[in-house]
């Protein structure tokens, strides 16, 4: 067993990645109080799609009661996860409500009118003896538990846990890295509940045959390093290493951090699993503990709320589906500084219109920021190719060439030039001098670049569609024309007779007409004329060799007909 | 209550054009004061009258172009070219010629290409260039340095010298003006003279000219606050003046009488203002890391085969300019290698 505290002299060897930002944290104004437990709210919105995947489908139905940790909608297909009732109540609607989303649009949410009494339903058995159970039995009781990933992209965490027979996972790696400033949710749950992260990594371990685990966290929470050493120390976790790495963002980015813990690249396009490695959140790994060792499925969550916008910032431990404005009334309400409302962090959160909206599975920070916090860029002035933008991004793109397509809506130059590994971290539209919103640039492009895929895609299918159907319409015809031949093969064998009969009294015109010609040239030449070749034909004539030749066409037989088309069923 | 909807990053933006333009002419300020020490009057005079006619020239073509007037002339960049064009220009240079060169260089070279961040060469080196080739007697009519000017104008005398063409009685052009040591050095290397024997003339210092040395030295100051500010990054001016440097030292060491020892290349002309304040302009120059280091050796060597070889005894501004028609193509066979692709992540 190996444990680093900070104290010690770093045995793990560390990497860096390129770019990159050192911004001030402003973590400490969210870490000075516990972790407190949010009021019960009287109404929960429930969104059935919070997480990436197919939405949830509801299986209660309005008027009907349910019971805290019951599930009330199920996951569909293999990338999804089923939402569960994180408090006792009655479902009052399934409609659309505005959801925490970038679009802003509306989307299927279950509500719950709470009864108060927050009555549990009946939780499956807890799975104490998981390092003897099977890695299946683990994995569907994750899944069944609705985990996704909580440090904010919301992946279904089984999904991750299980990327196919062939990739064999050496290394799980923990990300406690919380690399954006005012965030501090994964913090406190470190300092404050770390057995719960170290007992989710021993599960984690078990479910993937990892031979080692390494926790990255950023060296700006001491406390939250120290508390996760101790807690491993006391839950004795073999293989594993806490990590502390450079407060560098983004150093939580998923690549990033492996690189820094492993020195290796995930090749582009591709998952961790590719290289044997999976990475998962502390607080995915809080909610496999609950859900293994507890059987309580994902209900709640830590949220930070903060910012000079809200009176007292704090961390609150929220049930998902929760309004954001009770939990803002909780905080004491806005401050009048209150600016700009953002979910997530101030580099990749999105903005809110207003705080109607529920908390989600993802939710890990709400921002109240005031004017100073989230200042207004300014208006955008031309890119004067100062490479700043370059030098800040950690995955080495050149912003100021992607910028420069998207503007021209040249997608595919942008695609040569990578859009796809830009990981929308913000680090170049923060350091611009000419103040261009380069990440929404990169947003638009990738979407339209999708919906480009997605037309093609359309195009393609009704190409191929079209192509089945015209080689259909060939073979019909084609048959078709077969038996047309077969007929006409039978209709010639009669009218070959004829033609016969037909030759024969043409063969009989012409000896006559040789002969009545040679009678003629003979007097010709008496009269010293010289006859021509074939001009002296009658139109009688003309017309039966015409004729003849019309009926000997079709009887020629079938190398007159077009070739048939091959039969392309099988390519 | 309804927030705006905007889109990520929030946070606060540590860099600004304006502010960038702004650290380049304070940058600009030691360098300017050494030269109107050593060189008269004539150099703020013809700042001045650059800066004027930058912001005018940019005001009127804004007009035309129907775009708006304010943000355009708050980010600098004309006052920008302006100082550096009227660095580059001797002192007595009449102030018709500082108004051609400085509104070509705004209205030709940067407004008719789209404005900042669209022109492809140097405002204020293509500004030079064109006054060089067409007039090129008033464009190498320097005046020597203070301590061996014998007749140093007033401001007075120098106001009517640029606006005038006048000089004060007893005096002519021929008396008052002098070539650029480098200017000098080439010509007498051409009539084969020693270059022991040239440096003898009361002209020189340690590196370059008298004078002229010190102007260099307080660019390079100004040059070292860019770079630990991060305006610029170092691989320009390094790569220029290190090139530059081993080129001109190995020719020195092949034959030390014909050519000059490589700190005279280093602290003459414009060399250091050339490195840290022309080459660097971010918008004509290359943008990868590797095509900076290509461009930044390019530009040296291509000064030094001017300097030596060719028409000019100065090359800094034609050097730019051809390496300003490469740099796209630089770039684009420069690219980073992205992360997740190539050789790293699979061992
Ligand atoms: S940082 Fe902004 S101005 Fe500089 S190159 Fe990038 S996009 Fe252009
Ligand atoms: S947002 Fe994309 S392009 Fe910009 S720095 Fe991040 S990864 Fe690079």
């Amino acid at each position: 067993m190996m444990y680093h505290p900070p104290s010690n002299k770093p045995v793990h060897r560390l990497f860096k990645f390129p770019g990159g930002l050192h911004l001030p944290d402003n973590k400490a104004q969210s870490t000075g109080t516990p972790i407190r437990k949010a009021r019960l709210p009287a109404q929960l919105i429930l969104p059935l799609q919070q997480h990436i995947g197919s939405a949830a489908q509801p299986i209660v139905s309005p008027g009907e009661r349910v019971l805290k940790g019951q599930p009330i909608a199920l996951g569909q297909g293999r990338i999804s996860a089923p939402v569960h009732a994180p408090t006792s109540g009655t479902v009052t609607a399934i409609d659309a409500y505005p959801v925490p989303h970038p679009s802003g649009l509306p989307a299927a949410c279950i509500v719950i009118e709470a009864d108060g009494e927050d009555q549990w339903a009946e939780l499956p058995p807890p799975i104490n003896d998981f390092e003897k159970r099977e890695p299946e039995l683990l994995l569907q009781r994750v899944q069944g538990a609705g985990v996704v990933g909580m440090g904010g992209a919301a992946f279904p965490t089984r999904v991750k846990l299980d990327p196919g027979p062939r990739r064999r996972i050496r290394t799980l790696v923990i990300n406690g890295a919380e690399c954006e400033p005012f965030i501090t949710c994964d913090d406190m749950l470190m300092r404050e509940q770390p057995e719960r992260v170290v007992d989710g990594v021993a599960i984690l371990m078990r479910i993937l045959g990892a031979e080692e685990c390494l926790i990255g966290i950023e060296d700006n929470k001491p406390e939250a390093i120290a508390a996760m050493t101790r807690a491993a120390e006391t839950r004795k976790l073999a293989a594993t290493t806490i990590i502390a790495i450079p407060t560098h963002y983004p150093s939580g980015g998923e690549k990033q951090l492996i690189r820094v813990l492993t020195g290796h690249d995930v090749p582009s396009g591709d998952i961790p699993a590719s290289i044997g490695m999976v990475c998962q959140n502390v607080a995915t790994a809080a909610a496999v503990a609950d859900a293994v060792l507890r059987g309580i499925p994902l209900i709640s969550r830590i949220v930070t709320l903060t910012g000079e916008g809200v009176a007292l910032p704090c961390n609150l431990e929220v049930l998902i589906g929760t309004p954001l404005k009770d939990l803002v009334e909780q905080v004491g309400g806005y401050t009048g500084k209150a600016a700009r409302l953002i979910l997530g962090g101030p580099m990749m959160g999105f903005t809110l219109a207003s705080d109607q909206i529920p908390l989600t599975k993802a939710s890990n920070c709400f921002l109240a920021a005031s004017s100073k916090e989230a200042p207004d860029p300014g208006i955008a002035t031309p890119c004067i190719r100062c490479g700043k933008c370059a030098d800040a991004c950690p995955v080495s793109l050149l912003p100021q060439q992607m910028y420069w397509y998207a503007r021209a809506h040249d997608l595919e130059k942008t695609q040569e030039y990578h859009l796809f590994d830009c990981i929308e971290c913000g680090c170049c539209s923060h350091v611009c001098p000419a103040r261009i919103p380069l990440v929404q640039y990169f947003r638009f492009a990738k979407s339209e670049s999708w919906d480009q895929e997605r037309e093609r895609k359309k195009a393609e299918l009704a190409r191929l569609r079209h192509q089945a159907r015209a080689e259909r319409l060939a073979r019909l015809e084609a048959e078709k024309q077969e038996r047309l031949r077969i007929k006409k093969e039978a209709l010639s064998r009669k009218s070959k007779a004829d033609a016969g009969a037909a030759r024969d009294s043409k063969q009989a015109a012409i000896l006559a007409a040789a002969k009545r010609a040679a009678e003629k040239k003979a007097k010709l030449a008496q009269q010293g004329v010289v006859p021509g070749n074939t001009e002296h034909l009658t139109p009688d004539q003309r017309r039966q060799i015409n004729l003849a030749d019309a009926r000997r066409k079709p009887a020629s037989g079938p190398d007159d007909q077009p070739p048939r088309p091959h039969d392309v069923q099988d390519h | 209550m309804r927030f705006p909807l905007i889109s990520s990053p929030h946070s606060e933006r540590p860099n600004s054009v304006t502010q960038t333009m702004l650290w380049v002419i304070l940058t600009l300020v030691p360098g300017s004061l050494a030269m109107t020490w050593y060189f008269g009057w004539g150099i703020p005079i013809h700042i001045a009258l650059a800066t004027l006619t930058a912001i005018a020239s940019e005001g009127v073509v804004l007009k035309l172009r129907g775009r708006r007037m304010a943000p355009a002339l708050n980010d600098l960049s004309a006052v920008v070219t302006a100082l550096l064009f009227a660095l580059a220009i001797p002192p007595l240079l009449p102030w018709w010629l500082t108004v051609l060169g400085t509104a070509f260089a705004i209205i030709v070279v940067k407004q008719l290409y789209g404005g900042i961040g669209y022109n492809p060469f140097n405002p204020a080196m293509a500004g030079y260039v064109l006054l060089l080739v067409s007039y090129p007697v008033e464009m190498t009519a320097w005046l020597p340095p203070e301590m061996l000017n014998h007749n140093p104008l007033d401001l007075e005398q120098t106001l009517a010298a640029i606006f005038g063409s006048t000089l004060p009685a007893g005096l002519s052009w021929d008396a008052i003006t002098m070539a650029t040591p480098l200017d000098q050095m080439r010509t007498q290397l051409d009539l084969n003279i020693m270059i022991s024997e040239i440096r003898q003339s009361p002209l020189w210092g340690d590196f370059g000219g008298q004078g002229w040395e010190w102007v260099g030295n307080w660019f390079l100051l100004g040059g070292l606050v860019l770079l630990f500010k991060r305006i610029i990054s170092w691989h320009i001016p390094l790569s220029m003046l290190g090139a530059l440097l081993v080129f001109s030292m190995l020719f020195h060491f092949l034959d030390q009488e014909a050519y000059p020892f490589g700190l005279f290349h280093i602290f003459s002309g414009g060399t250091l203002l050339g490195a840290f304040f022309i080459a660097t302009d971010p918008v004509t120059a290359c943008t990868t890391k590797k095509g900076q280091l290509l461009f930044g050796a390019s530009i040296g060597i291509i000064t030094y085969v001017i300097r030596t070889w060719g028409g000019y005894p100065d090359a800094v501004a034609f050097a730019v300019l051809l390496m300003n028609m490469a740099a796209p193509t630089i770039d684009y066979y420069t690219q980073p290698r992205v992360f997740g692709h190539g050789e790293r992540g699979n061992d």
